[in-house]
């Protein structure tokens, strides 16, 4: 389906392109089970940002005060991207990883189930 | 000497013939389809506009007289209540802050209702619509003024409410009702009107009167009450007017059918989420509780929602789409908001706090089957948290639905401890909704959605900030620099309440708990904060 509108031809604008961002890009993450961070959090990066360093220099950042953070082995967490299982490249970009702008990035740690057993 | 014989004096049903059917005309210099322009697009058929019936068939000098004697009364309420102080005798600070979200929230979509029923008076070719638009467009400025008068009161000893305007058109989390009213305004004038009198006024704004004027009542605002129950009267007209039009335009033509049922379908989700907002002011927001988010739910959409639309069933119509999910979230949504407010209270134009332990018992015993489960171990966390002296804040922005506009706060409908993602791909590019029922209405309608006006996508793209802020300059913060652009002062309108200017004058000025669940809390955390300046001193 598509919007009636006065005008046949009517199309809003891209409000939030990437053009619009200055050279970076959106990129929206949760940490599936952690309901301590009610919301995903959205935040701008570089689309180059090696993934190995959004995992080692911004997810502290974000996730940090949750106690089982420091806990994670980072080997063994399960991401998903578009909501479907992936593998990334540590050395390789937020970009070459798949990660659009505006994309979510979410993260799974099975042995650290969120707090009192309700994903909190 | 005037010698006209005075004229008979007409009874109300001729006073309103004349009105609605004999004071039309044709036009002769334009086509009638280039006057009424907006009226054919949306694919809406009208046979016969005068199969309208407006059934309280209101005249301009019966609604003058009435609601000018109405406006008396409300007056001379406001009068006493300022001359008695009546701001003080609330049960207590805290319901303040409601105040705070009703009046930024709420208010100023009576004013956004008054221009789309402008809109309606201008645009629809029947006569008999034309004056019950302008009547209810009437109304809606009333109330909007009425509602400003009866909370300036307030404004004079409180903060958080003198910007009200400009923060409706700026605070992150007032974008939810506003994008609602302005998707409504700027869709055709059958959605328009089948979104507002039918979807909100008819099937969802007793769940806004009554824990709202009730819950005033209860919590000893006299002010707010007079208001609301000045303006449930008008609100009765306007429930009647949404269901008339749904059965004018499910009668006219049964190709209307389908059309309604997706406005329906949309706008019942629509409001539901935005009433997600009232769901957190019932269950956490009023120091004295009326009733739960989930009780009301039961009775005003359950029971009487289903009535209704097992009534409509012989026009062809069903129950909105996704009603199942609202529902099965009904034990959640006002605790997970509530989350996500004490989570971002540096950024709210309120302050926030913890349920005490007797207020975590009512709302166990109102959700047995959630809050103890889910919620009240967060509660205690996080209570630990601030007693160990180091609070939990989320710094960092949320994602927000490109529909709804709240954050992604809701879990999935079958597993509370999973947030709900729904992502969409147009045109190459990546959107995200909250939910099954927001994600139809973007795939519905994406031209329209992709230029939804998200305020976190905004503080990123730097464009909000005040003019004269120099984004280069070293000291910049631009989450500190978007709070002032929203009319939230850093440091004072959010944050804890214990230590929020509003608790500390209401104890001053009151002698009473700024807190009644919580009565020391003010004073120690006073108390602490003293200490700790001592100790760095």
């Amino acid at each position: 389906m598509s919007v009636k509108a006065i005008r046949p031809d009517y199309h809003g604008d891209m409000k939030d392109s990437v053009d619009k961002f200055h050279g970076q890009q959106l990129l929206a993450i949760g940490w599936d089970q952690h309901l301590m961070y009610a919301t995903p959090l959205c935040v701008p990066v570089p689309p180059q940002m090696p993934f190995g360093a959004l995992v080692g220099q911004v997810l502290p950042a974000l996730f940090g005060q949750h106690p089982q953070f420091a806990q994670i082995d980072w080997a063994r967490v399960r991401w998903l991207r578009a909501g479907q299982p992936f593998e990334p490249d540590a050395d390789a970009s937020l970009a070459d990883n798949g990660l659009a702008h505006k994309s979510v990035l979410r993260f799974r740690t099975p042995e650290l189930a969120g707090l009192y057993g309700v994903g909190f | 000497m005037n010698d006209t014989p005075q004229a008979r004096k007409l009874s109300l049903k001729e006073n309103y013939a004349l009105l609605t059917r004999g004071l039309d005309w044709a036009p002769s210099y334009q086509p009638k389809d280039e006057i009424f322009r907006t009226v054919a697009f949306e694919g809406i058929k009208i046979h016969d506009w005068d199969k309208w019936e407006d059934p309280f068939r209101l005249t301009m000098d019966a609604y003058w007289k009435y609601q000018g004697e109405k406006e008396k009364k409300l007056y001379a309420i406001i009068d006493a209540f300022q001359q008695n102080s009546g701001q003080f005798n609330v049960s207590d600070a805290r319901y303040l802050q409601a105040l705070k979200i009703f009046l930024t929230g709420v208010s100023p979509l009576e004013y956004a209702s008054h221009r789309g029923f402008c809109i309606l008076g201008r645009e629809f070719p029947g006569v008999g619509p034309r004056i019950a638009a302008q009547m209810q467009a009437i109304d809606e400025l009333r109330h909007a003024q009425t509602q400003i008068h009866a909370i300036s009161q307030y404004n004079k000893y409180f903060t958080g409410l003198s910007e009200f305007p400009l923060m409706f058109d700026r605070t992150w989390y007032l974008s939810i009702p506003k994008s609602f009213f302005e998707d409504a305004i700027t869709a055709g004038p059958f959605e328009f009107i089948t979104a507002i009198s039918f979807a909100f006024e008819y099937v969802l704004t007793n769940l806004v009167f009554m824990p709202w004027a009730s819950g005033a009542a209860y919590n000893g605002d006299m002010s707010t009450v007079s208001f609301g129950f000045s303006a449930q009267s008008d609100e009765a007209r306007h429930m009647t007017l949404g269901i008339e039009v749904i059965k004018f335009l499910l009668e006219q033509d049964p190709a209307n059918v389908p059309i309604v049922q997706g406005w329906i379908d949309k706008w019942f989700w629509r409001g539901y989420r935005l009433l997600t907002l009232l769901a957190t002011m019932m269950d956490y927001m009023l120091p004295k509780r009326v009733m739960s988010w989930s009780e009301a739910w039961e009775i005003y959409f359950e029971q009487n929602g289903g009535a209704l639309f097992a009534d409509l069933a012989r026009y062809g119509i069903r129950m909105p789409k996704h009603w199942e999910v609202t529902v099965q979230e009904k034990g959640h949504v006002g605790h997970q908001l509530w989350c996500t407010f004490y989570q971002f209270r540096h950024a709210a134009g309120f302050p926030v706090w913890l349920p005490s332990d007797e207020e975590m018992d009512w709302l166990s015993a109102k959700y047995p089957d959630t809050f103890d489960r889910y919620y009240r171990p967060r509660y205690e966390h996080w209570r630990e948290m601030e007693a160990q002296g180091k609070p939990f804040v989320n710094a960092t922005l949320p994602q927000l639905c490109q529909v709804c506009q709240w954050p992604l706060l809701f879990t999935e409908p079958d597993d509370p401890t999973q947030i709900a993602y729904r992502e969409e791909t147009y045109l190459g590019e990546k959107f995200q909704c909250c939910s099954d029922g927001c994600r139809d209405i973007f795939r519905n309608e994406p031209e329209k959605y992709v230029h939804a006006h998200l305020p976190v996508h905004q503080i990123y793209q730097g464009n909000y900030f005040n003019p004269g802020v120099d984004p280069t300059a070293p000291d910049f913060n631009p989450l500190v620099e978007a709070l002032k652009y929203m009319g939230i002062a850093p440091g004072v309108d959010g944050g804890d309440f214990a230590t929020h200017i509003d608790a500390v004058n209401w104890e001053r000025w009151t002698q009473r708990p700024a807190n009644m669940a919580a009565p020391t809390a003010t004073a120690d955390a006073l108390a602490r904060s003293q200490a700790a300046e001592r100790r760095s001193a």
